[in-house]
């Protein structure tokens, strides 16, 4: 009996950790993959060439990255601005200020908008955002747009983090003892003043970590984005010309033009990029929450 | 604070007490009352919480708030300075007049008269800054600009609390690294700092080892010289070393008051009866 216990005990432990290092070892084997697949890139052109570089003719050899990363960046640093003070404030407002009754029925809602399919969200910026940037919104700057544009894939990235961020800052600012806020209110400050130096003081981590979570998730974003950023190659400052990101020229291109010498590995080192970019992403902000968490 | 604390609980269970003897509702003190409650009734939908609380708080004197776990005493503490606002499921109505001015109608003026009331919580929860800011944190709020007058009151009243030569050397540490007894005399001091009249102290020695229990003890005996002090407790010995005028609550209402050792030594109703045998 006892054999077999220490035996079932021994079993489970294997199981798992095995389970474990099969999860932890899934990144470093993609990291390892994608630049397996990316190296012969690098043959012929410099890592600088490749990343600075906005010259992209694969036929001639030529694949600079330059716009395809502008074009991320841009997307995802135009969803944030939007979505991240609507989340902030909406969070805000449901916990600290709302009753019970509107946080009741405000998660189902989140929940339903993070479930739903990003090639929905794709089709409605298609039906919605699309013909309101390029009818209204780039007429009204004096603009020129078809609508296919950055803002449109901005303002879709937007909405498509909202839910997720909103939840976890949700989370996030339910945490905060209450204790806290009734010693912030009892020194004489006003609700806004506890929230502004308690609940957001406190939470900050959180926020930070909600944010990352945004970010990376923008910036992978692929379909949704795909089908209202024009996927034009373009470095522009205007938010009304198109863009093309990356994850958007890997889902077009992949399994297409196969035949163009170093193209496959060209889509490859796109891939890398990105897991690069959101590894380093969710390293900076772990980093910068290690640093707030001491405060 | 905690859902629990609204609940009906008890350590009676319901029925097997019998109120037999009419409390005699008589303050303790005539004098000048700095708090005055009347008719104060808190319910949620599940029932009332505090039911019809006529009450005078003495000035200058420590009056505890004695009961069962449940009976209301922390929801009557947070009462008298409205934190009861946070918790939307909750329904006051009442009078609660703090130096003549009613708190239930301040609306203009409700940060300033929470500025009366110092408050000191179970557990001690420094905000989320240094130590020197913990302290500073009231007096900014009430419009103190002056680096110089700040930094003087911060040294103040830490010397009030018996903290400043345990801290002056490292103001600027968050106050999280203090320990638990420090950070509860931190509280205390960041409280005083805004120059309350009135100490509102729910079960300040509840997570505290004894000596720092004893610290705190000794810190409200000699502030009640210029404070009036209202500490809730279940603790009888604690209630007979410090309490001027003792409350005794019973699900919701007032049972019993007077002096401890009055009321403590020679109780009229079977609830504090059985309460004092039971916490013995």
């Amino acid at each position: 009996m006892n054999d077999k216990r220490k035996l079932t005990d021994i079993m489970v432990n294997i199981w798992m950790r095995g389970g474990l290092y099969i999860l932890l070892s899934i990144p470093v084997l993609t990291g390892i993959g994608l630049y397996w697949k990316a190296a012969p890139l690098f043959h012929d052109h410099s890592f600088t060439d490749l990343v600075f570089s906005g010259k992209w003719f694969p036929m001639k050899g030529e694949f600079g990255f330059l716009p395809f990363i502008y074009s991320s960046i841009y997307v995802t640093v135009l969803s944030f601005i939007i979505s991240a003070p609507l989340c902030l404030f909406a969070a805000v407002y449901l916990t600290q200020f709302g009753n019970q009754r509107l946080l009741n029925f405000t998660l189902p809602v989140i929940d339903i908008l993070a479930g739903i399919p990003s090639v929905v969200y794709g089709v409605w910026g298609i039906l919605v955002i699309v013909p309101v940037i390029s009818d209204h919104v780039a007429p009204f700057f004096g603009a020129n747009s078809s609508g296919y544009s950055l803002l449109s894939g901005g303002i879709v990235l937007a909405i498509m983090c909202i839910p997720y961020m909103l939840n976890m800052l949700i989370e996030v600012f339910h945490t905060i003892p209450v204790g806290m806020k009734e010693a912030s209110l009892a020194l004489g400050a006003t609700r806004w003043e506890m929230v502004k130096h308690v609940v957001i003081r406190k939470g900050f981590p959180g926020i930070i970590s909600a944010f990352g979570l945004g970010i990376a998730k923008a910036f992978g974003e692929t379909i949704a984005v795909l089908m209202v950023v024009g996927n034009t190659l373009n470095i522009s400052i205007s938010p009304f010309e198109a863009g093309y990101p990356l994850p958007a020229l890997i889902a077009n291109n992949y399994g297409e033009m196969m035949s163009i010498p170093d193209y496959d590995s060209a889509l490859m080192f796109a891939a890398l990029l990105l897991f690069v970019v959101i590894l380093l992403i969710n390293l900076f902000f772990r980093y910068f929450i290690h640093k707030t968490e001491k405060i | 604070m905690n859902v629990m604390a609204f609940t009906n609980q008890s350590v009676f269970p319901p029925g097997e007490v019998v109120l037999q003897n009419k409390v005699e509702m008589k303050s303790a003190v005539k004098e000048n009352p700095i708090i005055k409650i009347r008719d104060l009734n808190v319910e949620t939908r599940e029932g009332k919480i505090l039911k019809n609380i006529n009450l005078e708080i003495p000035k200058n004197q420590i009056v505890v708030l004695l009961g069962p776990s449940g009976c209301g005493k922390t929801t009557l503490l947070k009462s008298l300075n409205r934190l009861t606002d946070l918790h939307k499921e909750l329904k006051v109505s009442g009078q609660i007049l703090i130096d003549g001015q009613d708190i239930m109608k301040a609306n203009n003026n409700l940060a300033a008269m929470r500025q009366k009331m110092g408050l000191l919580s179970q557990r001690p929860f420094p905000l989320p800054v240094s130590i020197y800011k913990n302290v500073a944190y009231g007096l900014k709020l009430k419009g103190i600009r002056s680096k110089k007058l700040i930094s003087y009151n911060v040294e103040t009243n830490l010397k009030r609390v018996g903290l400043w030569d345990e801290v002056k050397g490292r103001l600027k540490n968050p106050a999280t690294s203090l320990s638990i007894g420090q950070q509860q005399r931190l509280c205390l001091a960041r409280g005083l700092a805004v120059k309350p009249t009135i100490i509102l102290a729910d079960e300040p020695t509840s997570a505290l080892d004894p000596i720092s229990t004893k610290i705190i003890e000794n810190l409200f005996k000699e502030l009640k010289q210029h404070y009036t002090i209202i500490l809730v407790t279940h603790v009888l010995r604690q209630a007979l070393r410090l309490a001027d005028h003792v409350v005794f609550m019973y699900y919701g209402e007032i049972i019993e008051q007077g002096h401890p050792e009055k009321i403590l030594k020679n109780p009229k109703t079977n609830v504090l009866k059985k309460y004092l045998v039971d916490g013995n």
